[in-house]
């Protein structure tokens, strides 16, 4: 008899969504499916605010990465107030955002790494799901459960100190930021009582990479073979082709590293990107238009940065990728799993770029916010922890936004998530009479590897329809209406 | 006869001159007694009753009542406190005030004395009205959402003649202080300035302002509202 699973809620992933698999008679898999069951609306109602609002409005997306929002809102404003396109503002604003920035990657990667993913690497993907979470990881191994908290502290105190708060600051304004950082902060960050300092945290960061690359060694067939399939990336690369999380240009690669989007600016981001509409999901696909609906999907995030970039502008991070790089012999890396490598390398590097920015003194500058001749429409991109995060707004004369556009890094991973999840359930379940917990949890670390966002992923209002169906008690549908 | 009189809040002897307001006499003697509508040298209302105390088993706004003689007022009661709570919940939820995204977060009258009563969820509930904002004046947003009809910018915010910038418009439930779009459209930079730092909440912004003041050096970050009142 054929079946439907569903796994839901997808746990261990911000936001929610479910997942479903229809088997046939024979146990074949037919049709696999990540629903993002929530709606939110943020394209709509920033809708009339004053433009300088929608930094701290929209960033209520996310509790994990409200300064990816942040900052890319403030980035797209920038435009708008004349300041330029992220090279514009004084270096105090600038650096002051790039540290916030860097601290917020060290916080999300160090919270994916250690809350959400070790627990699945360190008690088995068919583990007990009682103890297979953060609790399991304090309770076995309490000294990395510390870490990976004082890790995200770390970070979340850079946070504070640039953004004024934690969660959702006010730092990044139209054209710079509303404060520098102070004496006491820069040094309480680089010669705080061990283990909150700079120098640890980069120590740290090593340790985690090495705990993932040991359990990479040992389980090296099972890692490079879940989930792979070959796929186009994209990502903000700097102009030399350096990674660099918060300005650069935009490019894309094939699955064997041809350019398929060669470093254009991202202003005209519409010019070469499209977002489909399916039914069955509040979120969007995304594909590039030159290649169409078909093949023209990417993937973004770790995976993605570390095959477009070139090369990463930090020693010990440097030291890591040309490992990393060499292991697919400087081709793009598909492998579903080397995310979480990836995501390790970064987090390396954001650690060394903190302590790079923390020693540079324009943070002290009291130079902070740049304006010059307003425009009416401004694109701000930004490398998220999950992948390219583009905010576009549009104002009217009286300086209200008349038009946003979000396409949040979770979303560009939606046709990438959907393979994954497709090639997992075909390689554990198909054929199975029992469907165990441990199955569908191979199907979670799919998703999970993306660290998908689903909260933010979902806010276009008045083009995916919202359907609600009445089925009587015999199951036979009786009503269905759609917005 | 002396000008001075003594009088009593909540069993503390005060003396003040006599004429003056409760409101007033209360902040000389070290007192706090909060306020929305009224401001330091304007023709008090009692439109908001945030300030209602207790006189001879009735309840009076402070602002418009002058102190007499003897006078026994009852302020910071359980009573009297309950009653404030109330009045800012039903601010809130009678209008659109998200403090996340408002610039005054911080600076916010209302929102502090939402903490200051250790107001947690209102007991009412929320109206969602459907309100407009007007951003058609060049120097200054007047969002409806946030407007507690305090009148205090009809009040403060004139030009050279005397004349208001800000009037009522309509009339119950459907009350707005609305700017006159001709007299919007010629007001100074610094008279903006001054609208918004009059409104107690966020209702009226002075345009391209935005988040300039950073999280910690705001009025209300470090001390709560009413905590520099002292003798």
């Amino acid at each position: 008899m054929s079946k439907k699973i569903t796994i839901e809620p997808v746990t261990r992933v911000e936001g929610h969504g479910k997942v479903t698999i229809h088997m046939d008679n024979q146990g074949n898999i037919q049709q696999t499916r990540l629903h993002i069951v929530e709606f939110r609306g943020f394209e709509r109602f920033v809708q009339g605010r004053p433009y300088w609002e929608a930094p701290v409005l929209v960033q209520r997306l996310c509790g994990i990465c409200p300064v990816s929002h942040h900052l890319a809102a403030a980035k797209a404003l920038d435009v708008i107030v004349g300041a330029g396109t992220g090279e514009g503002l004084t270096p105090t604003g600038e650096k002051m955002r790039r540290l916030m920035h860097y601290g917020q990657f060290f916080q999300s990667h160090a919270l994916h790494f250690f809350h959400l993913s070790a627990p699945d690497f360190l008690f088995g993907f068919d583990g007990d799901p009682a103890i297979r979470n953060i609790i399991g990881i304090a309770l076995t191994k309490p000294d990395l459960a510390v870490q990976g908290v004082m890790m995200r502290k770390f970070g979340q105190e850079i946070i504070r100190a640039t953004a004024g708060k934690k969660i959702h600051g006010t730092g990044a304004i139209p054209g710079g930021i509303n404060k520098n950082l102070s004496i006491e902060e820069r040094d309480e960050f680089l010669k705080g009582a061990d283990p909150l300092n700079a120098d640890k945290m980069i120590s740290w960061a090593q340790d985690a990479l090495d705990f993932f690359k040991s359990y990479y060694v040992a389980n090296k067939d099972f890692i490079d073979n879940f989930a792979y399939f070959p796929s186009n990336h994209l990502s903000l690369v700097r102009k030399d082709g350096a990674l660099d999380l918060y300005h650069g240009v935009l490019r894309a690669v094939d699955t064997d590293g041809n350019r398929i989007l060669n470093d254009i600016d991202y202003q005209e981001y519409n010019n070469y990107i499209e977002e489909e509409v399916r039914s069955w999901s509040y979120m969007k696909f995304p594909y590039l238009k030159s290649i169409g609906k078909d093949n023209g999907w990417y993937r973004v995030g770790p995976l993605a940065r570390l095959n477009t970039v070139d090369f990463i502008p930090t020693p010990l991070a440097q030291k890591e990728f040309e490992i990393y790089k060499a292991m697919t012999n400087g081709k793009p890396n598909n492998h579903c799993l080397h995310t979480h490598y990836a995501r390790l390398i970064e987090t390396l590097h954001a650690a060394e770029m903190i302590r790079e920015l923390l020693n540079d003194p324009d943070l002290l500058g009291n130079d902070l916010v740049t304006k010059g001749t307003k425009q009416k429409e401004g694109v701000g991109l930004i490398e998220a922890p999950r992948g390219t995060l583009f905010h576009h707004y549009r104002i009217n004369d009286n300086d209200q936004i008349e038009m946003a556009n979000l396409i949040v890094s979770t979303t560009n991973n939606n046709e990438p998530m959907n393979r994954s999840v497709n090639h997992v359930a075909k390689a554990v379940m198909t054929g199975k009479e029992v469907i165990t917990e441990g199955m569908m949890n191979s199907v979670e670390v799919a998703i999970r590897a993306y660290d998908p966002c689903l909260s933010c992923a979902t806010h276009a209002l008045g083009k995916m329809p919202l359907e609600v169906s009445l089925f009587d008690e015999d199951n036979n549908l009786i009503d269905r209406k759609r917005s | 006869m002396s000008n001075l009189i003594k009088f009593k809040i909540d069993g503390v002897e005060c003396m003040t001159e006599r004429g003056k307001f409760i409101v007033e006499a209360a902040l000389e003697n070290g007192i706090f007694i909060p306020t929305l509508c009224n401001m330091p040298g304007v023709k008090p209302k009692g439109s908001c009753r945030i300030c209602t105390v207790k006189i001879n088993g009735r309840l009076m706004t402070s602002c418009t009542t002058p102190v007499a003689d003897g006078m026994e007022i009852e302020s910071n009661s359980a009573e009297i406190n309950e009653l404030r709570k109330s009045i800012v919940e039903l601010l809130f939820v009678s209008g659109n005030h998200f403090c996340p995204a408002c610039e005054k977060s911080g600076n916010c009258e209302l929102q502090a004395l939402g903490y200051y009563y250790q107001m947690m969820v209102p007991r009412y509930p929320y109206e969602f009205p459907l309100r407009e904002v007007d951003a058609s004046s060049p120097h200054i947003i007047k969002d409806q959402n946030r407007c507690i009809l305090c009148k205090r910018c009809i009040k403060t915010i004139k030009d050279e003649e005397g004349k208001s910038f800000f009037a009522f418009h309509d009339r119950g439930h459907r009350l707005e202080v609305v700017l006159d779009k001709e007299m919007g459209s010629q007001m100074s930079e610094a008279l903006a300035e001054e609208a918004m730092k009059n409104c107690p909440v966020g209702s009226i912004l002075k345009k391209e302002k935005g988040f300039n003041q950073a999280i910690g050096s705001r009025k209300f970050d470090k001390k709560a509202i009413g905590s520099d009142v002292k003798l």
